[in-house]
């Protein structure tokens, strides 16, 4: 008898089952297979985003159900382009997600080239340095609330200790030209450590021979650090600009238990004006509209982005 | 057996068989937001469990997300609640979209009148469409938004000196709008007891409803009108008439020289905080608050006193307050409603005053000892006879919603004008009553 995997799997199939499948393609078991993934696949992703590009051309709302739902074309999506605090909200989510990547990289490679080092203590230092990732987004914006406060707060303390200002005399959280940054700030302090840990893991990957290679021909630390540390890492860093782009764009919990998008409209991002249009206001269509809008909007510019990233890949 | 005795012996087995269903005790859950009267409501409930062999469920949601949490239960078609103490603006979406059981029936069979409750809470917490006789809640919580302040303070020598000295007047309960601004204006940045202390808490939050509450507090005592005419959303000229402009500007004013600093997004929860911290010399809040307020032990009893939303050019104020709704989805609806018959009875709502909950029934309002039972009930009778309510429309969030954000962004963010902020917000609500075919 053959020792073939094949064979012993034949032998092993008990013989009412083999009696139903005997005749079935090797394509026709493959669709066996992949078939519920296939299906489930279609009715989580698939199925809803249809139904929400459909419903994006109604006024249907969710919440009158027995109201009867008329076809409106492209007035939602002409509504939402033609709205001027839409685009407020779009221009603070711009602000948010670049200054928030600008500063994480930065800072989070930075730390991760010192952590690097292996110096003494390095470990317990990565510990406290990834701590703010593993806290809940809702308990983070509670107590950064509280060290914003202008009476009590540790941030206006500190502010006002290296300024000499007083701390009631700016609000973090109050003042239109200070709340965008706040945020920033809270962001960059919670996600820094994610950026972190995987410029660390690029900054790791570099073989230890090729700066061995490098000081033979040598090459000073600052060459060494733009010839071959940047370029190395450079494929991890864009892919932490990845996550924490995505993840930024889809804001919410975090900037909601700060400021809850005020003062005003300030920092009132699209996914939270997104949430008050859906559940709060019930303008399921419009809603939809705006949905899908957000959504071409990011697979546009992460396509851009992903094709970037592997031609820095190939290099 | 002959055919008249087993007739009489089938009778009778049915309607043992039926008594036992209508008495069949029940798991009542009832939905309400979490402060200080739900408490007060739990322990009045033990009453009907013990008479109707029912058990009563609670879930109280905090004020913030109790909007949100019930709305998206009762759009779901959910079954949790199958009593629901609501909040007024919600009862045009209640009734349209078919939430709320329909009363009529039920108050004729029971001889319940709605001729017995606060002619001012039927109208705001029971009726849909507005003002018609279909109801859909029993009136539950009678409430409007007024204010308290460290009585103490007011009473010092030296702080009544200086505040003759600065305003040409006695230090005593404001008379008008413009004398609340004033006092506040004078206990801002002021040193009392070796400590800074501030004006007002007033309501400036953002996500829900709080701001809103808030200004409108200010809006109705200028003589703001959501219409000119009641009923047809005729709004250029009424919700930006020259007086909401003068009113909106006056809350901008309170909020910058009279709050404390930091007091961007505030509402119920920071107001009772500020004061019982002894950091505002006043604040605004529900009458719901006032018998907590009252019993604090550190800034309530005689250091604290009430009083009613001073008038502007009218005497207004904010309502609060809640009806009582039976949910139709509810399986139990029986039993619900056998709640709503107890809750209706003049013994059940003295004791829900007496508790701490206010009744709008007219056998305690109308009580000769009502207004000395509380150091606030007569502010409180003089309020309710003044009410006046947000929108009550089907798609009231949408409405809310565009005023929070018209209003935060002038108050707060400090962008535009009064007018620009009115204008806008006629816009917002325009575009909603279009779409709603209204207009």
């Amino acid at each position: 008898m053959s020792d073939r995997t094949i064979d012993r799997v034949a032998a092993a199939t008990p013989a009412p089952v083999a009696r139903k499948i005997k005749g079935l393609s090797d394509r026709a078991i493959a669709w066996i297979f992949v078939g519920p993934t296939i299906f489930l696949l279609l009715a989580v992703n698939i199925f809803p985003l249809i139904w929400t590009i459909r419903l994006s051309f109604t006024n249907f709302r969710a919440n009158r159900i027995n109201r009867e739902t008329e076809w409106i074309g492209l007035r939602n999506y002409e509504r939402i382009l033609t709205d001027l605090d839409i685009w407020l909200n779009m221009q603070a989510t711009a602000h948010f997600l670049i200054w928030t990547i600008v500063l994480q990289v930065l800072i989070g490679f930075t730390l991760a080239y010192l952590i690097n080092k292996n110096f003494r203590g390095s470990p317990f230092w990565t510990t406290v340095i990834v701590l703010p990732m593993m806290l809940s987004p809702a308990v983070v914006g509670n107590f950064w609330k509280f060290l914003y406060q202008p009476q009590i707060g540790l941030f206006n303390y500190i502010v006002s200790f290296f300024t000499g200002k007083d701390p009631s005399s700016f609000e973090m959280l109050g003042q239109v030209n200070l709340a965008p940054w706040s945020i920033v700030i809270v962001d960059t302090w919670m996600w820094t450590p994610f950026v972190m840990l995987i410029c660390l893991a690029g900054l790791r990957s570099i073989p230890d021979y090729i700066y061995e290679a490098a000081e033979i021909d040598r090459a000073s630390k600052l060459r060494q650090f733009f010839t071959i540390t940047i370029p190395m890492v450079l494929p991890f860093l864009m892919l932490a600009v990845l996550f924490r782009g995505i993840e930024n764009f889809k804001m919410f919990d975090l900037v909601v238990q700060l400021t809850g998008g005020g003062p005003g409209s300030t920092t009132e991002l699209t996914s939270i004006n997104l949430k008050r249009e859906a559940f709060e206001k019930w303008r399921t269509g419009y809603a939809s509209a705006y949905a899908i809008i957000l959504f071409v909007t990011v697979f546009g510019l992460a396509s851009i982005y992903v094709k970037a990233l592997n031609k820095v890949k190939e290099r | 057996m002959t055919y008249s005795k087993l007739a009489t012996v089938s009778a009778l087995a049915l309607a043992v068989t039926g008594a036992a269903t209508t008495s069949q005790a029940e798991d009542l859950t009832l939905c309400w937001a979490a402060w200080d009267p739900a408490n007060a409501l739990v322990e009045l409930s033990k009453e009907f469990e013990t008479e109707s062999g029912h058990t009563m469920n609670f879930e109280f949601v905090p004020w913030p997300n109790f909007a949100d949490r019930m709305l998206n239960e009762l759009n779901s078609g959910g079954k949790l609640c199958d009593l629901l103490i609501g909040d007024s603006q919600w009862i045009g979406g209640g009734a349209e979209n078919g939430h709320y059981v329909k009363l009529n029936d039920f108050f004729a069979d029971e001889g319940i009148s709605m001729d017995d409750f606060a002619p001012a809470t039927v109208y705001a917490y029971s009726t849909w469409p507005k003002g018609t006789e279909n109801y859909y809640a029993l009136p539950a919580m009678g409430d409007a938004n007024a204010w308290f302040y460290r009585k103490d303070w007011f009473a010092r020598e030296d702080i009544r000196a200086a505040f003759l000295e600065a305003t040409g007047r006695e230090l005593a309960e404001p008379k008008n709008q413009l004398e609340l601004l004033e006092i506040a204006q004078f206990f801002q940045g002021r040193e009392i007891d070796g400590k800074t202390v501030y004006g007002a808490a007033i309501f400036t939050e953002r996500g829900s409803e709080g701001i809103t509450m808030g200004v409108t507090g200010a809006l109705y005592t200028w003589g703001f009108k959501y219409e000119n005419t009641p009923g047809s959303y005729d709004m250029p000229g009424a919700v930006n008439s020259p007086e909401a402009v003068e009113a909106l500007e006056f809350y901008k004013e309170f909020y910058e020289t009279a709050t404390p600093p930091g007091y961007t997004n505030s509402y119920m929860g920071e107001s009772l905080d500020a004061f019982k911290s002894g950091q505002v010399a006043m604040a605004m809040n529900w009458f719901a608050f006032f018998p907590g307020l009252y019993a604090d032990p550190n800034t309530g009893g005689d250091k604290i006193d009430f009083f009613v939303n001073p008038p502007q050019n009218v005497p207004a104020s904010t309502l609060g307050g809640q009806g009582i709704s039976v949910i139709s989805y509810s399986d139990k609806q029986d039993a619900a409603l056998e709640y709503v018959k107890w809750f209706a009875q003049p013994t059940v709502q003295a004791k829900w005053w007496e508790l701490g909950g206010y009744s709008a029934h007219n056998s305690v309002l109308n009580d000769p000892g009502f207004a000395d039972s509380q150091p606030f009930a007569g502010d409180f009778l003089e309020a309710m006879a003044n009410v006046q309510d947000f929108w009550q429309e089907p798609t009231y969030a949408e409405l809310l919603l565009a005023m929070q954000k018209r209003v935060h962004d002038y108050v707060v963010a400090d962008q535009g004008t009064a007018q620009e902020a009115l204008d806008k917000l006629i816009e917002d609500w325009t575009e909603t009553f279009e779409d709603e075919g209204k207009l």
